[in-house]
């Protein structure tokens, strides 16, 4: 035992120095599992606060632009009220129906933080607990999908964003309504993304939409998430991947919605109950 | 002595501002992200404890990963860093060794002892941050082409540094 105890003291430096690393190694695993609450990361408000305040002075620079886009989003809204008034108008309902109810609510947040030159990508956003946020809820902008949500402190929360290599939303072309999941990856721009999983044999053309399907619980169904820039074969499989460049500019978010989906604790259990059965 | 432990802890402070504030939001064609707060490490006293280096190290580290969401991968090349610092510098020590309270810094030692004494260390450390990010073998030579020019890039503002905060002694 005595020499043992002298063995370790006279390499404390290498014995520190492997239990140190052993501990980072241990905090790397450990973020890496998809959503886990862990106090080392931007949401963390302290430097959530400090991003905050770098967050201040580049929104002026982008003003101009965001300006633009709240404007286009706006008419576009507008549109789509007075198709639904119209609608009103000529076929007045007769019977209120009751068993009709919003599915959807949004929480606008305001980005503090972004990224998007790094192999995993997130978002920091001004919204947490206190707000109704809680992990794995979706995001989105006024121009398409941003991503889903990761971790939530009190007031704040960090978005693992379409480019991030973990990222998968599924999602439809939406001229024949095949349908597939989107990823990413670092051989891809802040711009682009990869639409796996169609069969080869689905035509697709160069410019053809491709939004959000009715499958996901994060996600409204026909959120935009981009267009299709080029289709090529992979190589040994009977998949088409097809590069998406994405309708959502990364580079100058700084206004983003939350989505909560009210119906999706009930999709979720009835899904669970429905495996659970089968297991059976 | 105050003095100089005063001004080492101030050092910290403006690095990491100027990497988390600044630097992180720089992108250079998508490839080159400097990450010049490991000056901090490459310039304390020769002195320093080896085991008060492997703790500064990861304190370092975590506050830049706390910034990047990547908790644990720029401890990790730190305190890596931290632990080959003193045999390496023990390797490169001019012929008359150092003075105690001596920091190896470029007005002491000229600009090609620092240049080969910063080089090596800049590059493990870039190395290992790009190729912990990534943790995968797919696209291995564009990541060892960022480690490249990241690692170049950012041994470049280090000269700078050096020759901008430091008057030369005469």
């Amino acid at each position: 035992m005595r020499t043992l105890f002298e063995l370790i003291w006279r390499n404390h430096f290498v014995v520190l120095f492997v239990a140190i690393q052993s501990f980072c190694v241990y905090l790397i695993v450990q973020n890496n599992r998809y959503q886990h609450a862990s106090f080392f990361n931007s949401s963390n408000a302290a430097v959530a606060k400090i991003n905050e305040g770098v967050t201040y002075f580049k929104e002026y620079i982008s003003l101009r632009e965001n300006n633009r886009l709240l404007a286009s989003e706006n008419a576009q809204l507008r549109n789509m009220l007075s198709k639904i008034t119209q609608v009103k108008d000529t076929t007045k309902p007769s019977v209120i129906d009751t068993l009709q109810k919003q599915q959807y609510t949004y929480i606008t947040a305001k980005v503090v933080n972004s990224s998007t030159t790094l192999p995993n990508n997130f978002l920091t956003i001004d919204k947490g607990t206190a707000d109704g946020i809680k992990p794995e809820m979706g995001v989105i902008c006024g121009s398409g999908v941003v991503g889903i949500v990761q971790q939530v402190s009190t007031h704040y929360s960090t978005v693992m964003t379409l480019l991030h290599t973990k990222s998968k939303v599924s999602a439809k072309i939406n001229a024949n309504g095949f349908y597939g999941s989107l990823v990413w990856g670092d051989d891809l721009n802040a711009h682009e993304s990869i639409l796996k999983d169609i069969d080869k044999t689905v035509p697709v053309k160069k410019g053809d939409t491709i939004s959000t399907t009715e499958f996901s619980a994060l996600f409204p169904a026909g959120i935009m998430i981009g267009k299709v820039i080029e289709s090529k074969l992979n190589p040994g499989s009977n998949f088409n991947a097809i590069k998406v460049g994405l309708s959502t500019n990364f580079d100058n978010l700084s206004y983003v919605y939350v989505v909560d989906n009210l119906k999706k604790d009930e999709q979720r259990k009835l899904e669970e109950a429905t495996q659970k059965g089968n297991e059976q | 002595m105050i003095l100089n432990i005063l001004q080492i802890i101030l050092r910290f402070f403006v690095l990491v501002a100027l990497q988390v504030l600044i630097l992180n939001n720089i992108q250079l064609g998508g490839i080159v992200n400097p990450y010049l707060y490991v000056l901090f490490l490459l310039t304390l006293p020769v002195q320093t404890p080896r085991v008060l280096l492997l703790f500064v190290g990861f304190i370092l580290g975590i506050s830049i990963d706390l910034f990047q969401n990547s908790t644990g991968i720029h401890a990790f090349a730190c305190v890596l860093i931290a632990f080959i610092r003193p045999n390496w510098l023990k390797l490169v020590a001019p012929r008359d060794g150092f003075e105690p309270d001596e920091s190896p810094e470029i007005r002491k030692f000229g600009f090609r002892w620092f240049l080969i004494y910063a080089s090596v260390l800049v590059f493990v450390h870039h190395f290992v941050i790009f190729n912990l990010e990534i943790f995968r073998f797919s696209d291995f030579w564009s990541t060892q082409l960022r480690v490249l020019y990241s690692s170049v890039f950012t041994i470049v503002l280090i000269i700078l540094s050096q020759y901008l905060l430091y008057k030369p002694e005469k």
